[in-house]
């Protein structure tokens, strides 16, 4: 709980003592945040991004390039565009996945043989920009009359209109569908540059490389300029920036058009990258992941989106179903050791606590062990060093048809416990918890790693939300009452 | 009597069945969605997901007393202990959301919790895949109460009992269509009747001065969102009996269609989120019945932009008069 003198004093908002913390120079991880992310100018922090990311396709194999460097590319650039609408101008856009569908679909259709059309990238991308630009200027129509919450629910059905309008509703053009239906577009063209095709991996990447940085350097002076200062005014207080004349319609429009031609450009990146679309890659699962990368770094900012499209993409791709469950283990145990040592407080504490979650799992296997043999039978799923270890450690039975199930609603509710708890209690309580997520990770997660993933998206998404409503790098909201 | 030659139409009067007895299930999901909001000003995405839950409670009661082929009890107490084992299971759950993920961010921005409502959304979905699979459960209710269930014959649940005119009105239908309503009947004496529903009403108007006259509104909220995922819970039971089959991404349709229910009746009103309901349904109905399957969502949704666009507190809410 909070010492004493963390407690807000009367007369100190939270603004001031935010400021006054930030004098205190901190030590330790929030230190260096601070540090890093306060004191390196945004040009310093845009170089050393742009250095380490060129240095990529050096040391990656081609595989690892397109499922590391390019979608995380991808995703920086989608939400850099969803930054711009939800981060700056505050609007509530739960349609925004569906520019990036028609950016893609555009390009899909100029630039292949569904109807025998290929334009050269150089004329379709800005003009595929421009058109989803417009799109977005006739949804953001609709926030003139809907405020806040309708907002969201009229762009959430605009999204799912896309998606159900791609699929099913086809008008029939030259006796195929629109959009080729359920199959989507294949064979879509690569991108040509005065007669110069980018095939390669490489070649890709360096171009999206290209393009993120020219929509960070552009959106860097968007955001500390005029307009986007008029934004930021807009986001906190509408009423207040209309009474201040602040054109509050304009920039809502602005904000939709500016943030709907950066999901067109990532559509049409994303389309000649992957050489076909189709309409479920532009269903709730990626809004929702587009939302989360925006809100883990933190609502309007830049270096936050960045790091929020890193830490999702990364870990996405280690819980993908195609890699080796082994990477997906270390990441998993990795995650879970650190979680203890930097939240855990005092640190001592949390060392004790691995410790301790060590302790008892050997003493719990050993138990297990000696009394019904059956239960502690089981093998490990690919294994690995680590997985040689885990199998002597964790109880896993071999033949309890549902005891991943079991072992898994035990660990909710186990969870929901140990928040209710406090003090020692809830360290206490902390350690066969840990002990039953490994259980439940060997049992249950393990072989379903695809819905791992998103269980455990849906936890991160609650758990972070409710420790730090505004986001990792985001600054809280100045409540002035 | 002669009805009228619009109304004559067989297929007319079939839709229509269909679309009341649809428009029943999307009413009772648009309550919980119109109550949380009114006392909350909370959209509360999670709700399609803890009908979802409800239906998949009735399928493990169902299946954990014998399954539809051999229950192990008569017909009427098997549908009603399902019924129960729901309602209380996605009321408690409910309240479980509230308590972890809505409770710690009520005064955070707005964007908060709506983030968390994804966040349990995708948790509640993706747990249910990762228990049961991404095949479709079968509640099998053509089969249930039949005399001869070996033979797969239509059971007394699934057989026509009304032909009217050469329409087929399924005993289910019915069932439904009383379930709703009686629940409907009970929701609205309950809020306007006992003290709880008056402390409702009274934390939904003006949340600080509920408290200030001693209302408990931690207390309030917990049981509005009992009370909601009750009737979601009711209502997947519901569809499972309707159409006999539940699955993990049941709850992301109905729930957008609930909630287009509780938009168009106006957010915020009991009454409204019941004509919303019926007004879905039967729209749904209608369009997939005279333009085909695929436009039933698409004219869902079109018609709730233009609602929204004309009217954007909905057909019976209040203007939302905002003051500084």
């Amino acid at each position: 709980m909070d010492a004493p003198d963390q407690q807000p004093r009367v007369g100190v908002d939270d603004w001031v003592a935010q400021h006054e913390d930030r004098v205190d120079q901190k030590t330790g991880l929030a230190g260096l945040r601070r540090r890093l992310g306060g004191y390196i100018p945004p040009p310093v922090q845009l170089a050393l991004f742009t250095l380490l990311a060129a240095t990529l396709p050096f040391w990656m194999d081609r595989g690892d390039l397109f499922a590391y460097g390019i979608f995380t590319l991808l995703y920086i650039l989608l939400g850099l565009g969803l930054n711009v609408v939800v981060g700056y101008a505050g609007l509530l856009d739960l349609g925004y996945v569906a520019f990036f569908g028609i950016g893609a679909y555009s390009y899909a259709l100029l630039s292949s043989d569904h109807y025998g059309i290929h334009w050269p990238a150089l004329a379709t991308i800005p003009l595929v920009m421009v058109g989803t630009a417009l799109v977005g200027l006739l949804l953001g129509l609709t926030s003139r009359r809907l405020l806040g919450d309708y907002l969201a629910i009229v762009t959430l059905f605009f999204g799912q209109a896309f998606v159900v309008f791609v699929n099913a509703v086809n008008p029939i053009v030259h006796g195929q569908g629109l959009t080729g239906g359920p199959n989507g577009v294949a064979d879509i063209d690569p991108l040509r540059f005065f007669g110069y095709e980018l095939t390669t991996r490489k070649q890709q990447y360096l171009l999206l490389l290209g393009a993120v940085v020219v929509v960070l350097t552009a959106l860097h002076f968007l955001s500390e300029s005029r307009t986007g200062r008029a934004w930021r005014a807009l986001r906190e207080d509408p009423l207040a920036a209309g009474a201040m004349s602040i054109p509050v319609h304009r920039l809502k429009l602005m904000a939709f058009a500016i943030g709907s031609a950066i999901a067109g450009l990532a559509g049409c990146i994303f389309a000649t990258v992957l050489t076909a679309v189709s309409p479920g890659n532009f269903g709730l699962p990626i809004l929702i992941t587009i939302y989360a990368i925006v809100i883990l770094g933190g609502i309007g900012s830049l270096t936050g989106v960045v790091l929020g499209a890193i830490v999702i993409n990364v870990s996405f791709q280690f819980l993908a179903p195609e890699n080796p469950q082994s990477n997906a283990r270390v990441l998993f145990y990795g995650v879970l050791v650190l979680l203890l040592l930097l939240t855990v407080r005092p640190r001592w504490v949390g060392a004790a606590l691995v410790g301790a979650v060590l302790a008892f799992g050997i003493a719990t296997q050993a138990i297990v062990e000696a009394l019904a043999p059956s239960w502690t039978g089981g093998s490990i799923v690919q294994g690995g060093r680590l997985g040689g270890v885990i199998g002597d450690w964790a109880v896993i039975p071999s033949g309890h048809g549902n005891f991943g199930n079991v072992a898994y609603v035990a660990l909710v509710v186990a969870v929901i416990v140990v928040t209710r708890l406090h003090g020692w209690w809830q360290t206490a309580a902390l350690v066969p918890t840990v002990y039953l997520a490994a259980i439940v990770w060997e049992t249950s997660f393990v072989e379903q790693p695809a819905v791992a993933r998103w269980i455990l998206f849906g936890a991160l998404l609650i758990g972070l939300m409710t420790v730090r409503p505004q986001g990792l790098l985001g600054t809280p909201r100045v409540e002035i009452v | 009597v002669e009805l009228p030659l619009a109304f004559n139409d067989q297929l007319f009067i079939q839709l229509t069945v269909n679309g009341v007895t649809l428009g029943s299930l999307y009413a009772l999901i648009a309550l919980g969605y119109t109550m949380v909001y009114g006392i909350l000003k909370l959209l509360n995405f999670a709700h399609g997901d803890v009908y979802m839950v409800g239906a998949f409670i009735g399928y493990g009661v169902l299946s954990g007393l014998g399954g539809p082929l051999s229950p192990d009890l008569a017909l009427a107490p098997l549908i009603l202990l399902m019924f129960l084992a729901a309602m209380l299971g996605s009321g408690l759950l409910g309240v479980a959301i509230e308590r972890f993920a809505y409770r710690p961010l009520r005064d955070a921005p707005r964007l908060a919790p709506l983030i968390t409502a994804l966040g349990v959304s995708f948790f509640l979905q993706n747990s249910v895949l990762l228990l049961f699979g991404a095949q479709f459960r079968t509640y099998n209710s053509f089969v249930l109460g039949s005399p001869t269930p070996e033979l797969f014959e239509p059971g007394p649940l699934i057989d026509p009992v009304f032909k009217i005119r050469g329409v087929n009105i399924q005993l289910i239908q019915l069932m439904v269509l009383l379930v709703t309503v009686a629940l409907c009947v009970v929701l609205t004496l309950f809020v306007a009747r006992t003290r709880v529903g008056k402390a409702m009403r009274a934390t939904a108007y003006d949340r600080e001065g509920a408290m200030m006259m001693g209302i408990d509104v931690d207390r309030v909220i917990a049981s509005t969102f009992f009370i909601s995922s009750v009737l979601a819970g009711a209502a997947g039971v519901m569809f499972g009996l309707l159409f006999s089959q539940v699955f993990h991404f049941m709850g992301f349709l109905a729930g957008l269609k609930g909630f287009t229910a509780a938009v168009v009746g106006g957010i915020g009103s009991i009454p409204g989120a019941m004509l919303g309901g019926l007004l879905v349904g039967l729209t749904e109905a209608y369009a997939s019945g005279y333009l085909g399957g695929r436009w039933g969502d698409l004219t869902v949704f079109g018609v709730l932009i233009l609602v929204l666009l004309v009217r954007p507190s909905g057909l019976l809410g209040s203007k939302a008069i905002q003051k500084v």
